[in-house]
C-alpha cells in the first residue's frame, strides 16, 4: 500500500476499499450500527469468500493446514478466480473448530478435518450443494445453513471482537475497508487532545481488564500531568486460566488496538507505546509485529502520521510467564526489565508510571473499543449495556456448557442468556451449580443467581468480579471445594513472594483445603478459612493477594454444605475429592465377568470368574475405571 | 511545604504534605509498628517497599487496611490504628512472618538486636496459628566480609533495596516466587564470586541475622591468649564515636579513653591508633597529588582509603584505576609500619606479632587479605574485626566499660591530630588533605580550618579552594550511587576536578557496615559525625603534617614523603576485575 500523507488521502483509500468485504457483511446479522449493510444486497455466487478461521485455537486443530489445502484443491478444481481462502480471526464457536464459513451463504462448516476439504469443495463449492453432515450444529442432528441465525450468534453484540472472523488479519487494505485508522485520523485532525479524552469520558467506557476503572479518567489523569515524555501501555498480559479474549483480539484483528494505541498517545501526549504480552502468544506476536511494520509503512504509524505532525511508535515488552505482571505495577516493573513485582500505590501509573513516567496502561479489549467509540459516539456506546457499565463485555465460556467459545455481549446481559442461549445451556442436560468469573481474583456465582444482570457492581455484590472475563459453567458434577482449591493453587503459584499476606497467607489457606479435601479438616478450619482469607484480602499489596482469597470465601459463603460434607461426613458430594471416595462392589448385581478386574490399574479387584468380585480397598488407588466399565453397573461410589 | 491536617485515633495532627502516617503517628506519641521500612533522609536511604505489612492502619473510607509507612498524609484523612481490625490484621502479618522462621533465638547472632524479636515482644506474640518447616539451611561462606543464611531472611527487601538504590550494585534481588521466594545473588553465585563491594550495608541494614559479618572475635580472642604472640590493635576514628552506643552510652559519645582501656584489658600487647595512619595518609596523599599537578599526572586523583569504594571502581570502571591513590589505606599503612619497623624496635619475630584492626567497616575484611597488601610472607593486617565485635568481645570478657579508667593510645603510634579523626565522616579526608596540601604549597598557614563546604551528608559536594597561583577543584561523594554520578560526569567529560574523595557507605565510616546497628535512626549517623568534628576541635594539633609523630617516623625510618621506602611500605596498585 502507497504512503498515506494526509487523513483525506486515508479516506480516498478507504472509499476505494470499502467493498472489498462487503460480500462478508451480511452475515455479520449483529454488526454494530455503525457498519452499513449495502443495499440491496445481491446474493452472486460468483466470488466467495471462504473464511477459515487461523485463532490460535483452530490452528491447534490444523485450521492452517485445511487452508492449504483448500487454496491446492480449489486450483485442483480451476476455482481459484471464484473462491478466494482467506485466514480471519476468532468466531468464538471454539469447541467446533476447525471452522470455515463460505460466504455469501453464510454456511459454516465446523469441526473440519483436512479429509472434509475435497468433499466442501467439490460439493459445495464446484455443485452449489451444502455438505450437510458438516453443517454447524450437523453432529447434533440440527444442521443450519445460516449460521449466524443460531442464538450463539445472534444474541452476541460484537464491538471488541468486530472484526474477528470478518477480515483477513494480515491485510492492513481489509482493515481499513472497515473502517479502519479513520477514528485516529479524525482524532488528528478534527478533536484537541482533551476532546479526545472526552469522547472517552462521556462514552463511560470502564477497564475490561477487571477492575473496571473508568478509561476516560485514566487518559484524563494522565493528560493533565506536565512531563514531556509520557507513555501508552497496552497490557496484553492474559494470564486467566482458559482465558484468551485479548488474544483472539490480537490475533484477529491487531490494528484495531495499535490505532487505539496511537489515538491514547495522542490524547495524553505519549509518542512511544509499549504492548506487554505473555511470550506464550507467539502467533498474536507475530501478527503484531508484522502489522506494527505494515503500519509504519504506510504512514500510519512512526513518525509524522497522516502528515499532522503526530508520533507514534510501538514496541513490544514480552512477559516471562507470570500472572502477576498482569498488575500494572508490576507490569511495569517487567517492562522496565525488573523483576515484575507490583509496588504501593501512589503513586499511579498516571503519575509515576514506565521509567517513572505518566503511563496510561490499558486492557487490550479496553482498547479494542476506542475506534468505534470515536467513530460513532459517546451516546452510541451508552446506548449499549447499562447506565454504569455501558458497552459489551468478551467473556470465555468454558466449563460444562454446550458452546465453549469467545462470546460478546452486552453488559447487563443475565447468566441466564448466557449459558442457556448462547452456550446451549448444559453438557448433557446436567443440573447448573454455578458459575465462575474472574478467575482466580473472582468467585463462584450460584445457580441461584442465574438472572442476575452481569455488569461490575451486581458481580461484585454477588461477591466474584468481572475479573477480565473467564466465565467457567459449574454443574452438578463439579465439587466447589475442590475448584476453589484449584484456583488457590494457581494463585500460590502465582504469588510473587513480595507481600507477606501472599506469600504466606495463601499457601496456608492451600494447606488447610488440602486438609478439607483429604477428609482431615476441622470446622475450626473453616473459620480460620474465612478469617485468614479476610486479612489476605485486605492486607495484601496488590490487585493479585487482594483477590486471590475470593473462590474460597465465597464457595464457603455459598456452598458451606459441601465443605461440612467434606468436614463432618468425609464425603465429596461430587465425587470429586479421591481421597474421599470408596468404590464398592455390590454382590446382587455382580455378575463376575471380569472386566473391572481386567482393567484395574493396580491389581486390587479379586475374584473368580462368575463370582462377585471383591475391592481391595487398601490398594485402590480410586482411578474410577473399574466404576466407568462395569457392564451392570454394579459398582458404586460412595 | 504545606501542612495538612488529619486525625489519628481521633487525634489532631498537624503534618507536612508528604510526611507518611508512620511519621504523622509517630510525631503525636503513636507507635506503629513497622519492619521492612528504612529512612535515612539526609543519606537517601529509603526503603518503602510496603512488603512486610506490619504497619497497617485503616482509613477511613478505604476499602482495605493501608501501609502506614508509604501511605502519605491527606488533607482530612481519619487513621486508626488502634481499631482490632488494624491490629488483628498486624498481629497476623508478624505471625506469617515467624511461621517458617527458625526458634534458635538463644544462640543467634542477633539476639540482642534482632528487629523481628523485638516487634514479637512488642506485639505480644504468644503463640503461632501457622507453621510451616523452616528451609534447609544454607550458608554463604564464600568470602571474608558477610554471611548470608537466608533462612532467617524475613524478605523484607532491605539489603536489595540498599544494595541496588544506595550502592547500585545489585548484587541482590528476590528469586523464585510465592511461598519459595528468596533474596539470592545472580544464578546463585558465592558472594565471593559477585561484584559486590563488601561495603556491608546490607548487613546494616538487616532486620535479623540473615546477613551478618564474618565473626573474627573468637580468632583475636586466641591470639590475645597466646602468651607467646605479640597482639598490636588499632582502632579506626569512626569506631570510638560509636562503640559507646553498644556499651550503656547515649548515640554519639565519644568513647576513646575507655575504649583504650577496654583494649588493653582484653589483653593487647599495643593499642595503637589508627588515626595516626590517617595523618601518614595524608602525608602522602597530599605529596602524591601536589607531584600529580605540579607533573601533569593523570587528575582528577581519587581517595583509596574506602576498600570497598576500590573493589567497585575495579569492577564498574577499571579504566579510572590510573586516578586512584596508589595509597594504602591507612589502617594497612600502619600494619606495614608496624611489621617492617616497629616489629624490630619491639624484637618480635613477624611469626608471633599480629596485627588486629579494629574498624567500622566490613570490606575492610576483604581488604586485608588482598595478596598485595603484604610484604609477601605476612600480610599488613592480619584480623579485621568491626566495632560490632569488638563491643561484643568487651561483653563476653565481663569487662564494666562505663567503669573503665580512661587510657591512652602506645606511643610512637598513638599521637594524631584533629585532621586525621574526620576521615570517618565523609568529606573528612578531604578537609585532612586540604589542611595539609594548603600549608605545603603555599607556606602559608590556613587561618579557618574547617572547610564547611566539604561537611554534611550531601550526596556530592564540591568547591574549589585557592592555594596559591591553583584554584583546586575539589568533589566528595559518598554511596556508590554518588560515586557512580561523579564518575560518569568525569567520564562524559562534564565535570573537571583535580581531587576526588569517596567513601562507599551513607555518612562515610561512621555509617559503615560494622558499625553498631542504626536501626534507621538518622540522628545516630549525625551524632556520630558531630562527634569527630568535636573531636577534631578539641584537638590540639589539627594538621596531619603537624604531628610529632609523623615527622619523627620519617626520620628514624621513612625517609621521604613519597620516597623509596614509603612507596615500598605504603602504597600499593589495583587489579582490573569483571564487571559482575
Amino acid at each position: 500500500m502507497e504512503r498515506i500523507l494526509s487523513f483525506d488521502q486515508l479516506k480516498k483509500q478507504y472509499e476505494a476499499v470499502k467493498h472489498q468485504t462487503d460480500l462478508r457483511l451480511l452475515t455479520l446479522n449483529q454488526a454494530p450500527s455503525f457498519i452499513q449493510l449495502p443495499e440491496p444486497y445481491k446474493r452472486d455466487l460468483s466470488v466467495r469468500h471462504l473464511m477459515v478461521c487461523a485463532d490460535t485455537g483452530c490452528a491447534a486443530s490444523h485450521s492452517l493446514g485445511i487452508a492449504d489445502l483448500l487454496e491446492k484443491t480449489i486450483e485442483k478444481y480451476g476455482l481459484q478466480d471464484k473462491v478466494k481462502v482467506i485466514k480471519t480471526g476468532c468466531f468464538g464457536l471454539c469447541s467446533q473448530g476447525p471452522i470455515v464459513v463460505v460466504h455469501p451463504e453464510r454456511v459454516m462448516y465446523t469441526q473440519l478435518k483436512v479429509e472434509h476439504v475435497e468433499e466442501i469443495v467439490q460439493n459445495h463449492l464446484r455443485d452449489g450443494h451444502y455438505v450437510e453432515h458438516l453443517l454447524l450444529g450437523a453432529r447434533e442432528g440440527n444442521p443450519t445453513t445460516n449460521y449466524d441465525q443460531v442464538d450463539f450468534f445472534r444474541k452476541q453484540t460484537r464491538i471488541a471482537t468486530r472484526n474477528c472472523g470478518l477480515i483477513n488479519p494480515a491485510s492492513l487494505e481489509e482493515y481499513i475497508s472497515q473502517k479502519g485508522y479513520l477514528a485516529l485520523g479524525k482524532c488528528l485532525t478534527e478533536l484537541t487532545p482533551d476532546g479526545v479524552v472526552d469522547v472517552v469520558k462521556k462514552s463511560g467506557l470502564r477497564g475490561r481488564g477487571g477492575a473496571g476503572f473508568p478509561t476516560g479518567m485514566k487518559w484524563g489523569f494522565t493528560a493533565v500531568e506536565k512531563e514531556p515524555q509520557k507513555y501508552v501501555c497496552c497490557n496484553a498480559d492474559e494470564g486467566d486460566p482458559g482465558a484468551f479474549m485479548d488474544r483472539s483480539v490480537l490475533e484477529g484483528d491487531p490494528h484495531s488496538v495499535l490505532e487505539a494505541m496511537a489515538i491514547a498517545g495522542y490524547a495524553i501526549g505519549a509518542d512511544t507505546g509499549f504492548i506487554y504480552i505473555r511470550a506464550e502468544y507467539p502467533s498474536a506476536i507475530r501478527r503484531l509485529l508484522s502489522s506494527i511494520e505494515q503500519a509504519k509503512e504506510a504512514g500510519l504509524l512512526g513518525n509524522n502520521i497522516m502528515g499532522t505532525g503526530f508520533n507514534f511508535n510501538i514496541e513490544l515488552r514480552l512477559g516471562a510467564g507470570a500472572f502477576v505482571c498482569g498488575e500494572e505495577t508490576a507490569l511495569i516493573a517487567s517492562v522496565e526489565g525488573n523483576r515484575g513485582e507490583p509496588r504501593n500505590k501512589p503513586p499511579y501509573p498516571a503519575a509515576k508510571g514506565i521509567y517513572g513516567k505518566p503511563t496510561v496502561i490499558n486492557n487490550v479489549e479496553t482498547l479494542a473499543n476506542i475506534c468505534p467509540i470515536i467513530l460513532n459516539g459517546s451516546d452510541w456506546f451508552r446506548s449499549i449495556g447499562t447506565e454504569k457499565s455501558p458497552g459489551t463485555k468478551v467473556f470465555a465460556l468454558a466449563g460444562k456448557v454446550n458452546n465453549v467459545g469467545l462470546i460478546e455481549v452486552p453488559m447487563g446481559t443475565t447468566l441466564r442468556e448466557i449459558i442457556y442461549e448462547i452456550g446451549g445451556g448444559i453438557v448433557n442436560d446436567k443440573q447448573l451449580k454455578a458459575v465462575q468469573t474472574g478467575g482466580p481474583s473472582g468467585g463462584c456465582i450460584p445457580a441461584r443467581y442465574l438472572d442476575t444482570p452481569i455488569d461490575y457492581e451486581s458481580l461484585q455484590v454477588i461477591g466474584t468480579m468481572m475479573g477480565s472475563g473467564g466465565m467457567i459453567v459449574l454443574d452438578e458434577t463439579t465439587c466447589m471445594v475442590n475448584i476453589a482449591k484449584f484456583y488457590l493453587e494457581f494463585t500460590v503459584d502465582e504469588s510473587c513472594g513480595k507481600c507477606t499476606p501472599c506469600r504466606f497467607g495463601n499457601r496456608y489457606m492451600l494447606d488447610i483445603m488440602n486438609k478439607i479435601t483429604h477428609g482431615q479438616g476441622t470446622r475450626e478450619d473453616l473459620d480460620k478459612l474465612s478469617q485468614l482469607g479476610e486479612t489476605i484480602k485486605e492486607a495484601s499489596l496488590c490487585g493479585l493477594g487482594q483477590s486471590s482469597p475470593n473462590p474460597v470465601l465465597s464457595t464457603i459463603r455459598y456452598f458451606r454444605d459441601e465443605y461440612l460434607a467434606h468436614i463432618d461426613d468425609k464425603r465429596c458430594p461430587a465425587g470429586v475429592c479421591t481421597s474421599l471416595l470408596q468404590y464398592e462392589i455390590v454382590p446382587e448385581l455382580c455378575i463376575g465377568c471380569t472386566i473391572c478386574a481386567k482393567n484395574c490399574p493396580v491389581q486390587c479387584i479379586s475374584g473368580a470368574v462368575r463370582q462377585v468380585h471383591y475391592i481391595d480397598q487398601a490398594a485402590c488407588i480410586k482411578c474410577g475405571l473399574c466404576f466407568s466399565k462395569c457392564p451392570k453397573k454394579a459398582i458404586i461410589r460412595k | 511545604m504545606s501542612m495538612v491536617q488529619l486525625t489519628i485515633n481521633g487525634l489532631p495532627v498537624h503534618a507536612e504534605a508528604g510526611t507518611t502516617i508512620l511519621d504523622a503517628a509517630k510525631s503525636i506519641g503513636i507507635k506503629i509498628p513497622s519492619l521492612c521500612y528504612l529512612h535515612l533522609p539526609d543519606v537517601n536511604v529509603v526503603c518503602q517497599g510496603a512488603s512486610c505489612r506490619v504497619c497497617l492502619v485503616e482509613i477511613d473510607g478505604r476499602r482495605n487496611l493501608a501501609p502506614s509507612c508509604s501511605t502519605t498524609v491527606v488533607e482530612g484523612m481519619v487513621v486508626k490504628t488502634d481499631t482490632s481490625r488494624a491490629v488483628e490484621a498486624r498481629k497476623t502479618m508478624l505471625e506469617l512472618m515467624l511461621s517458617n522462621h527458625p526458634h534458635n533465638c538463644l544462640f543467634c547472632k542477633r539476639r540482642e538486636s534482632c528487629e523481628l524479636k523485638a516487634l514479637s515482644a512488642e506485639m505480644g506474640i504468644d503463640e503461632l496459628p501457622f507453621q510451616a518447616p523452616v528451609p534447609e539451611e544454607e550458608l554463604d561462606l564464600s568470602n571474608f566480609s558477610i554471611v548470608r543464611d537466608t533462612t532467617k531472611c524475613i524478605l523484607c527487601r532491605r539489603c536489595e533495596t540498599v544494595c541496588t538504590q544506595v550502592q547500585t550494585m545489585g548484587i541482590y534481588s528476590g528469586v523464585q516466587r510465592g511461598f519459595h521466594t528468596r533474596i539470592d545473588t545472580a544464578f546463585h553465585t558465592p558472594m565471593m564470586e559477585t561484584a559486590c563491594t563488601f561495603c556491608g550495608q546490607c548487613v546494616a541494614v538487616c532486620p535479623t541475622a540473615a546477613l551478618t559479618e564474618v565473626d573474627n572475635s573468637a580468632v583475636v580472642f586466641k591470639a590475645v591468649r597466646d602468651p607467646k604472640k605479640t597482639v598490636i590493635v588499632q582502632t579506626a576514628p569512626a569506631v570510638r564515636v560509636a562503640l559507646g552506643e553498644e556499651l550503656g552510652y547515649p548515640v554519639g559519645t565519644n568513647v576513646t579513653g575507655k575504649m583504650v582501656t577496654a583494649l588493653r584489658r582484653l589483653g593487647f600487647d599495643k593499642v595503637v591508633d589508627t588515626d595516626f595512619a590517617a595523618d601518614l595518609t595524608i602525608i602522602e596523599e597530599a605529596t602524591e597529588l601536589i607531584h600529580r599537578i605540579q607533573n601533569n599526572g593523570v587528575l582528577p586523583m581519587m581517595t583509596s582509603c574506602c576498600p570497598a569504594w576500590i573493589k567497585f571502581l575495579e569492577h564498574k570502571y577499571p579504566d579510572m584505576l590510573p586516578n586512584l591513590s596508589t595509597c594504602k589505606s591507612p589502617h594497612e599503612m600502619l600494619g606495614a609500619v608496624i611489621k617492617a619497623y616497629y616489629a624490630e624496635k619491639l624484637k618480635v619475630n613477624l611469626d608471633q606479632l599480629v596485627v588486629v584492626s579494629v574498624m567500622p567497616c566490613l570490606a575492610k575484611k576483604y581488604e586485608n587479605n588482598r595478596p598485595e597488601l603484604s610484604d609477601g610472607t605476612y600480610a599488613d593486617v592480619d584480623i579485621v574485626i568491626s566495632t560490632r565485635e569488638l563491643a561484643g568481645m568487651i561483653k563476653h570478657s565481663g569487662i564494666q566499660f562505663t567503669n573503665l579508667p580512661e587510657g591512652d593510645f602506645d606511643r610512637p603510634f598513638g599521637e594524631s591530630t584533629g585532621a586525621s579523626v574526620i576521615f570517618g565522616t565523609t568529606g573528612g579526608v578531604m578537609e585532612a588533605a586540604l589542611r595539609t596540601a594548603y600549608e605545603t604549597i603555599t607556606g602559608e598557614k590556613l587561618e579557618h580550618l574547617e572547610f564547611e563546604e566539604m561537611r554534611g551528608f550531601q550526596g556530592i559536594k564540591t568547591g574549589s579552594v585557592k592555594i596559591g597561583d591553583l584554584k583546586v577543584h575539589v568533589a566528595v561523594a559518598h554511596t556508590l550511587r554518588n560515586a557512580r554520578q561523579l564518575m560518569d560526569e568525569i567520564q562524559n567529560g562534564t565535570a573537571d576536578y583535580h581531587f576526588i574523595e569517596v567513601m562507599a557507605c551513607p555518612g562515610g565510616c561512621i555509617g559503615g557496615g560494622g558499625q553498631p546497628y542504626h536501626h534507621g535512626e538518622m540522628d545516630t549517623l549525625r551524632k556520630r559525625a558531630s562527634a569527630l568534628y568535636t573531636a577534631d576541635e578539641a584537638k590540639v594539633i589539627r594538621r596531619s603534617h603537624e604531628n610529632p609523630d609523623i615527622t619523627k617516623l620519617y626520620q628514624d625510618y621513612l625517609g621521604e614523603p613519597n620516597g623509596h621506602i614509603a612507596h615500598e611500605l605504603l602504597h600499593t596498585h589495583y587489579t582490573r576485575r569483571n564487571k559482575h
